[in-house]
């Protein structure tokens, strides 16, 4: 019996949280698109997202174009192959490595701030000082929040897209021997707008992910100190998988034919 | 609206978490311009029941009507509109951290759209004079300030809108007894200034008997004694005579082990 007890409480649990967190969501997106809209929280909070994400995301994004350019040489040329160095890179990176990486690097970044701003806000009172103050919390922190992430985090992953593939360039021809001129050739005639709008939008999925798991974490800490350290853990990890999760939903919907 | 109408009535007022009672139909009236204080050991719900009328908690039976209108299960807009006659001081303070202390103070102004931003800083820095900080602090973030100043910035902000009622959360926790005793002599001269009416809750008696023209003692989740300040050493209650006196014996059986 205690087995069909536990599996009815996890399932619960799990059932409880999800709710939770379809509401939080519900909520804040409909404070996302009606006014007031606190314009200086949320170019705040673009500046936090973006601007101070570039050097993680740039050192991400060489490297793995560079890791790629090297994995993909020493493979093909297993088969004589080594002409579409350029094109996997270009795919890799617009696809995949970009939005991923780039997401969860900031996940980790601005998703552990976010819940560990948020949730000593909780803590201390303070959300509950913005309440006494006629000021809906949710719209003045979570939704600037949001909307900077859906900004931003396109932004972020278009310019990895660029360092990656510069990266990849410099190991290829600098390393490889390929043609410099080949090369740029070869990597503009296989990009494709699609490869880069789909992760874009992967990219702007992900910000959405990071900055609902990092608000919803914090808003909902409790306990003093460890409760925060609690929701930071939390935010991160889930949106880790939530990313991987829907980046595998996303290239269903995209390419699968 | 009629003369006898208090500003705050509370009837029947329970909530539970759980399992665990907390308030078990409280009934408390507060008046117009009247300064009532609830004191009461830690843990017996002083602070649910602040936030139930604030409407950070929501009780599951009872009712809570400001100024006649009742505002339990009220929409967030109405909310929003009765919070506006509200000022409160957090045990904390829980001052903005990422905003300097004018912008704490000017908050609700700001929010509401009452004033541009340069006159909200200039009401902000007489609000922050009223409560005895020069213009100098206006600037600092509340992380540069000490305990008492923060108090203080906490207490401007709750009147900076100048609120019909302002609830005090443990005003002096925290203080040393000098502190705490320029705290108190504030939060009297302030409320008269606004003209306000106060609801406190606090275990400190000295506050409470400084600050309160009416004083309730909340214990097992109802209002037992509630009676002029004056009163209370003659209560004849002898729930309040151990809590007044601080007597570890008596019928209030402190929950040792939790």
């Amino acid at each position: 019996m205690n087995f069909v007890r536990l599996t009815g409480r996890v399932s619960l649990a799990f059932l409880g949280a999800t709710g939770r967190l379809a509401l939080f969501a519900a909520t804040a997106f409909s404070h996302c698109v009606r006014p007031p809209f606190y314009f200086r929280s949320i170019v705040r909070q673009m500046i936090e997202i973006g601007y101070f994400s570039l050097p993680v995301v740039g050192l991400t994004a060489i490297f793995a174009g560079m890791v790629m350019a090297l994995q993909t040489y020493t493979g093909t040329s297993r088969f004589s192959a080594e002409s579409a160095v350029a094109n996997i890179v270009v795919l890799a990176l617009t696809r995949e490595l970009g939005p991923v990486l780039a997401g969860l690097m900031v996940a980790g970044r601005i998703g552990a701030s976010l819940a560990a701003e948020i949730g000593t806000m909780r803590v201390t009172e303070q959300i509950d000082a913005l309440t006494t103050l006629s000021t809906n919390p949710m719209k003045y922190l979570v939704a600037p929040r949001l909307i900077a992430g859906v900004l931003m985090f396109p932004v972020l992953v278009l310019v990895a897209d660029i360092i990656g593939i510069f990266g990849g360039y410099l190991v290829a021809v600098y390393k490889l021997g390929f043609n410099a001129s080949i090369y740029i050739q070869n990597t503009y005639s296989f990009m494709e707008v699609g490869d880069v709008v789909s992760g874009l939008v992967k990219a702007a999925v992900f910000g959405i992910i990071v900055t609902l798991m990092g608000c919803y974490h914090g808003y909902h800490s409790k306990g003093g100190a460890q409760g925060v350290g609690t929701a930071t853990t939390n935010a991160v990890v889930s949106a880790c998988i939530l990313i991987l999760a829907f980046d595998y939903i996303l290239t269903e919907i995209f390419f699968a034919q | 609206m009629t003369e006898s109408q208090p500003k705050i009535r509370i009837r029947d007022l329970h909530k539970a978490f759980g399992r665990k009672t907390v308030l078990n139909g409280l009934n408390l009236d507060v008046g117009v311009g009247e300064s009532v204080v609830v004191i009461g050991g830690s843990g017996t719900g002083k602070s649910v029941l602040l936030k139930s009328i604030l409407g950070l908690l929501e009780p599951d039976r009872g009712s809570i009507e400001v100024d006649g209108q009742e505002v339990i299960g009220m929409s967030t807009g109405d909310r929003e509109e009765i919070n506006k006659k509200f000022g409160m001081l957090f045990q904390g303070a829980a001052l903005f951290d990422s905003l300097p202390t004018w912008e704490n103070v000017a908050f609700g102004l700001l929010a509401q759209k009452k004033a541009t931003r340069a006159e909200a800083k200039d009401i902000a820095i007489a609000k922050l004079a009223q409560v005895g900080l020069g213009p100098d602090v206006a600037g600092l973030f509340p992380a540069e300030l000490s305990g008492g100043m923060q108090k203080r910035v906490g207490l401007a902000r709750a009147i900076a809108a100048d609120p019909e009622i302002i609830f005090f959360d443990e005003p002096t926790t925290g203080l040393d007894p000098i502190m705490a005793d320029v705290i108190n002599d504030l939060i009297v001269n302030v409320s008269r200034e606004v003209g306000a009416t106060a609801l406190s809750i606090t275990h400190d008696m000295a506050s409470a008997r400084k600050i309160a023209d009416r004083i309730a003692m909340l214990y097992g989740g109802e209002i037992i004694w509630a009676g002029p300040t004056g009163e209370i050493d003659g209560s004849g209650n002898e729930y309040v005579d151990q809590f007044i006196n601080g007597r570890a014996e008596g019928p209030i059986q402190m929950a040792v082990r939790a």
